[in-house]
């Protein structure tokens, strides 16, 4: 770290200990407006700590009654709540959509954003890996709602006869089996989508853990005379491994909390199928409370608030192990 | 951070490799070259596709009347109205998140360059870094939260969405202002001290000063960001036909939730033989909606970038 430390003395000279203390209690280098500029930037700081401790217990707080409300009384106040269920069995399909959708969105996005990390580290002309580097992250700067737009005016009649023949030729495959949906509004088509917005995180990440690769590694590579791919391989790739591994949880995390792009491209249902080609069978948490909030009132809005809290709580867990595997390795987040 | 694999399995690794057959290992390196690129160009598709799209079907709508009127008593299939309102609503909205978020973030990101030490420190970075990650719909279900407690249920205005806006904007500004505040050399700051200068000036003239250029970038990229929100607006703020400037009373329409709300509407119902009908208007609107949003966002991030590059003072 290079911070300054207080004006003229710099560190405190090793002293006997109780001096070193009673310096930093009391701050003997900082009068007047400074000991309060100190409290305003420290204040900010603690703020934003505040901040989202309020977010959860507003969510616990507003979600409560509808944890604690029994099923009949759900049943009446809740549209389209089915009868004589607890609202873990409710919220269940909806965590399992969520998941089902930001997985898959993963498992299609990791693999081409290592692609694209590895190409503009490594393989892209020197002058133009910057700029093109520019260009994938104007990929994340695009509105969610004109994913949805494009997504289902665009992608899903294009994406329809990739799932026509799927589900024709691979629907021995589990995921693949049952009805293929004619208008291709189906979670197949919404991972896609997720996949294409989470590119710019994953690829932002991991390209940032490639270039810090030790260029003394590489260059011992190539002078053992690997190729190009053997010294990403065996250099590149597993210095890099605890940085895309973090990369593909951040990833996650923003396929979790993505809303309109799952709201206007899947037809909604509540199952725990693993059909991903039928419509009419998944939802997220996201989509279901924009969905339904504008219309909902009393006891529904806290249902709505409670399925949020189950969201946040996932969301934060995990983005604090993505966080903790990054933090091991300091200088990125997905802020910068 | 290390190969899992000791030094002498990585040597034999390498040596097997090395020795086999050169051909193949030539064929291998070339598919992977042919499959990297191939994998950008994959990435390229659906930016392109998205960009041609958007200005293909927006730029027909396109005109004075549709960036100057709102859609005030314009009924389904109307090719009257426009999105005055939802421009001026999202100016407005995230106008006042970024006055909430540019003095919190500022703040906070000096707290932790010039001050911070120690667990609180320790525990900001962290959280800020967590903070980037939340949902934007569950910063919209806070603010309902947490304003409906206070002006009673069923309260929409302005300032919620303002503020479920700024709980995503500030991780932003945060760690953008954070790594510009580092790139201020020390010697700037020794300097002033030297002078005699109290710490708190030193921030505010000489560090804050130099780093002034790449803080208007960061914020100016963290508004390009949260401009494109829906759904905490969608939720938080609602929506509406008319024209409101007032983000203290009332509903106010955004660009977003209007391009939403316009294409959930679908095709209009028209009679045959009424010529001032127009089917897909609905979709037509969204579309002039998207394009708007996204020339606000290209825009941002132009002038961002462009700001950085011209007045950022030459340290090296």
């Amino acid at each position: 770290m290079t911070i300054t430390d207080s004006p003229p003395s710099g560190e405190a000279p090793p002293g006997p200990r109780g001096r070193v203390v009673r310096r930093r209690a009391s701050g003997d280098t900082e009068r007047g407006f400074s000991r309060i500029f100190r409290w305003i930037a420290t204040g900010a700081g603690a703020l934003i700590l505040a901040v989202l401790a309020a977010v959860a217990l507003f969510l616990i707080a507003r979600g409560w009654p509808a944890i604690t409300a029994t099923p009949a009384e759900l049943a009446d106040s809740v549209p389209r709540y089915p009868d004589d269920t607890s609202l873990v069995a409710y919220v269940g399909p909806l965590v399992f959509g969520t998941l089902l959708a930001a997985v898959l969105a993963l498992l299609l996005a990791t693999p081409v954003g290592m692609g694209i990390a590895l190409f503009i580290s490594h393989y892209a002309p020197r002058r133009l890996a910057q700029g093109l580097g520019y260009l994938v992250d104007l990929l994340a700067a695009i509105p969610s709602v004109i994913y949805g737009l494009w997504g289902f005016l665009v992608l899903a009649p294009v994406l329809k006869p990739v799932w026509f023949w799927l589900g024709e030729n691979a629907s021995w495959f589990p995921l693949f089996a049952g009805k293929v949906s004619a208008t291709g509004k189906s979670i197949a088509t919404v991972a896609v989508v997720l996949a294409v917005m989470v590119l710019p995180i994953i690829t932002a990440v991991s390209r940032e853990v490639f270039l810090q690769t030790p260029k003394l590694h590489e260059e011992a590579a190539l002078a053992l005379g690997a190729t190009r791919w053997e010294m990403v391989r065996t250099a590149v790739l597993p210095f890099g491994r605890s940085g895309v591994i973090s990369a593909a949880m951040l990833g996650l995390g923003r396929a979790l909390g993505e809303t309109m792009a799952v709201l206007m491209i899947l037809s909604p249902g509540f199952t725990y199928s693993l059909h991903l080609l039928e419509a009419g069978n998944h939802q997220t948490i996201a989509a279901y409370i924009a969905n339904d909030f504008p219309e909902a009132s009393g006891l529904a809005v806290n249902t709505l608030i409670a399925t949020g809290l189950a969201l946040f709580v996932i969301t934060l867990a995990v983005n604090m192990l993505a966080r903790w595997i990054v933090a091991r390795r300091k200088e990125f987040s997905g802020a910068n | 951070m290390n190969t899992t694999i000791s030094a002498a399995e990585a040597m034999q690794q390498t040596k097997e490799m090395l020795t086999a057959s050169g051909q193949r290992r030539k064929n291998v390196d070339r598919m992977m070259t042919v499959v990297i690129w191939f994998c950008f160009a994959l990435a390229l598709a659906p930016l392109v596709s998205l960009l041609w799209t958007v200005l293909g079907n927006g730029i027909g709508r396109m005109s004075i009347d549709f960036l100057t009127l709102s859609m005030r008593n314009v009924f389904p299939g109307d090719p009257g109205g426009g999105i005055y309102h939802a421009i001026v609503g999202t100016l407005i909205i995230t106008g006042f998140a970024a006055l909430i978020s540019v003095p919190v973030g500022v703040l906070t990101a000096i707290y932790l360059v010039e001050y911070g030490r120690g667990p609180l420190a320790r525990a900001v970075t962290f959280f800020v870094d967590v903070m980037t990650g939340i949902p934007s719909i569950v910063a919209g279900l806070f603010v309902v939260a947490l304003f409906t407690l206070i002006l009673g249920p069923g309260a929409r205005i302005g300032v919620m969405g303002a503020v479920a806006l700024s709980v995503l904007m500030i991780p932003v500004v945060v760690r953008s202002s954070e790594e510009m505040l580092k790139l201020v050399p020390n010697e700037l700051r020794e300097a002033s001290y030297a002078l005699g200068v109290p710490k708190w000036l030193t921030i505010l003239r000489v560090v804050l000063r130099t780093s002034v250029a790449g803080l208007t970038t960061g914020v100016l990229l963290a508004v390009a960001r949260v401009i494109g929100e829906t759904a905490p607006l969608l939720i938080a703020v609602g929506v509406t036909d008319s024209f409101n400037v007032n983000p203290f009373d009332g509903r106010m329409m955004t660009l977003p939730v209007f391009a939403y709300r316009e294409y959930s509407q679908g095709n209009a119902p028209c009679r045959e033989g009424d010529l001032g009908c127009v089917t897909d208007i609905a979709f037509q609107n969204a579309w002039g909606a998207a394009l708007t949003l996204i020339a606000i966002v290209m825009l941002l991030n132009i002038v961002g970038r462009l700001v950085n590059r011209w007045f950022a003072p030459k340290l090296r």
